[in-house]
């Protein structure tokens, strides 16, 4: 590990942390959508594939932490943490959606659009809440972790719409406005962060950003406004589009927890002026051992 | 009120890893783990180049990021500001260690050791606990809270105070109660001009650095 002072990249958070971001960010994006599409058929696959999503990201954390066998005490911290209160989230959306899947209603299909939304807000706020480092503590990135969240789980949904054909209407919407709201999102949260990062991160951060853009925002568009005018192939452009959607987002979240995650180093405000120092009282009071 | 507070004046400072070795060899840490260490630090562009050695470590900050973001309450702040962490509660997350802006934190999964297998020494002080949790400098929590219950005052007395101040060839460290006007650290800091690192993230460390005469 390199010990300064310029910047180095976080040795902490490796592709089982990231794996939470992507996984559970798109599962509770997704699991947003399955509500969206209740009770048309379908609805029902969509929500187990965000739970096995959801799912697997906390096992992939689990696998990270040095005391797995204490993973109960995550819960005891709900007041500061949001690890706690995204763990509080979790539980929450799986009680609920368990529910659902057994019993339906539009009360647990709104209740469970909140619990996602919540858990997925959790997400956002533990990055942001990491001051170490630069690239995660700025506070456009919460928006930005939300809406990425929400487009690449209405990719997956539109991908799975293919098979399921679950989506209505309003999905279809919602998918739209949450891939170009990320695309406006990323640009403000790249202008922002840019200068407060060294030359590396800046670069990962860049590349990541022309990725989500390329692939995660002009594709998806293109590809929807092509199905538009070839009804024929819709669902198959419909459902590439929702892949290049999740893509997108999930290339830039990787990036950002692992690549471009350098702390902040050590500086000093002021450089010592030498040579000038009387003695003085405090330091004649110390005793020697 | 007492608020423990370190100084680390930049103008004595001469790099020697003194406190480096001292502290490894109070609290046992492992190969890697350096509690408190010192920077060697250049700044400015060739030819105008000047040259820094920085004492740095846990900070103790006033508003620790690190106790918020950890989700088992194991880092705590005690009411004499020392920033702890329970390695019974811990859960290895590192949320923490990406939380701290000090770099301060550690974390190692498996035992290692200076040579390979352990030295008796290194046998006899192995502690499992420290496996897989959160690792910090304490302040040497344990000699200050020894000390005081002999009646010693820390940063005065070598028995109450961190081993890394005792060390100081220079005299660069030292230690004290920041709440009180009397201590040695009030005064060195009314006597000299300091700052604190990264301030403005609001922090609060209670880490002084001393640059100048006041």
């Amino acid at each position: 590990m390199s010990a300064g002072p310029q910047p180095w990249r976080q040795q902490h958070w490796d592709w089982r942390a990231a794996a939470n971001f992507l996984l559970g960010g798109a599962g509770s994006g997704l699991a947003i959508f399955a509500a969206l599409a209740a009770p048309a058929a379908g609805w029902q696959g969509l929500l187990v594939v965000a739970l096995a999503l959801i799912g697997t990201g906390l096992a992939c954390v689990w696998l990270e932490i040095g005391r797995p066998l204490r993973a109960l005490n995550v819960f005891v911290n709900p007041r500061t943490s949001w690890m706690s209160r995204e763990s509080y989230a979790a539980l929450l959306l799986f009680a609920i959606a368990g529910a659902a899947l057994a019993i339906g209603g539009d009360a647990l299909r709104v209740a469970l659009g909140i619990a996602a939304l919540a858990f997925l807000t959790s997400q956002a706020r533990i990055l942001h809440a990491s001051k170490g480092i630069p690239a995660w503590r700025e506070p456009k990135l919460v928006p930005l972790v939300i809406a990425t969240g929400i487009a690449e789980g209405g990719g997956i949904a539109l991908a799975l719409d293919a098979a399921l054909r679950s989506q209505p209407w309003m999905g279809l919407s919602l998918f739209t406005v949450a891939v170009i709201a990320r695309a406006l999102l990323l640009g403000g949260y790249l202008r922002k962060v840019g200068p407060a990062l060294g030359r590396e991160a800046r670069e990962t951060l860049t590349a990541a950003g022309k990725v989500l853009r390329d692939t995660g925002t002009v594709l998806p568009l293109l590809l929807l406004a092509t199905a538009i005018l070839m009804p024929q192939a819709e669902a198959v452009l419909t459902a590439f589009a929702g892949l290049a959607a999740a893509h997108g987002g999930w290339r830039f979240k990787a990036l950002l927890v692992t690549r471009a995650a350098f702390n902040q180093g050590f500086s000093i405000a002021a450089l010592p002026v030498r040579g000038t120092r009387a003695a003085g009282h405090a330091t004649a009071t110390r005793r020697t051992p | 009120m007492t608020k423990w507070a370190m100084i680390a004046d930049l103008r004595r400072c001469v790099g020697c890893q003194t406190c480096t070795a001292a502290c490894k060899h109070a609290n046992a840490t492992p190969p890697g783990v350096q509690w408190r260490r010192v920077l060697d630090m250049e700044l400015g562009e060739y030819p105008n180049v000047s040259r820094a050695f920085v004492p740095v470590g846990c900070m103790h900050c006033d508003d620790p990021p690190c106790m918020h973001v950890c989700p088992s309450t194991a880092t705590k702040k005690r009411a004499d500001g020392i920033v702890t962490i329970d390695y019974d509660l811990c859960i290895g997350c590192a949320y923490c260690a990406v939380a701290c802006p000090y770099q301060a934190r550690f974390k190692t999964d498996t035992a290692s050791f200076a040579y390979g297998d352990p030295s008796p020494a290194e046998a006899q002080r192995f502690d499992p606990s420290r496996l897989g949790v959160a690792t910090k400098c304490t302040f040497c929590v344990d000699r200050i809270d020894a000390g005081l219950a002999q009646g010693k005052t820390p940063g005065v007395d070598p028995d109450a105070t961190p081993a890394c101040v005792n060390s100081c060839i220079a005299k660069a460290l030292h230690f004290g109660d920041a709440e009180d006007p009397q201590s040695n650290i009030s005064q060195l800091l009314a006597e000299n001009q300091s700052f604190r690192m990264h301030e403005e993230l609001g922090t609060g460390p209670n880490f002084y650095y001393l640059w100048d005469r006041a």
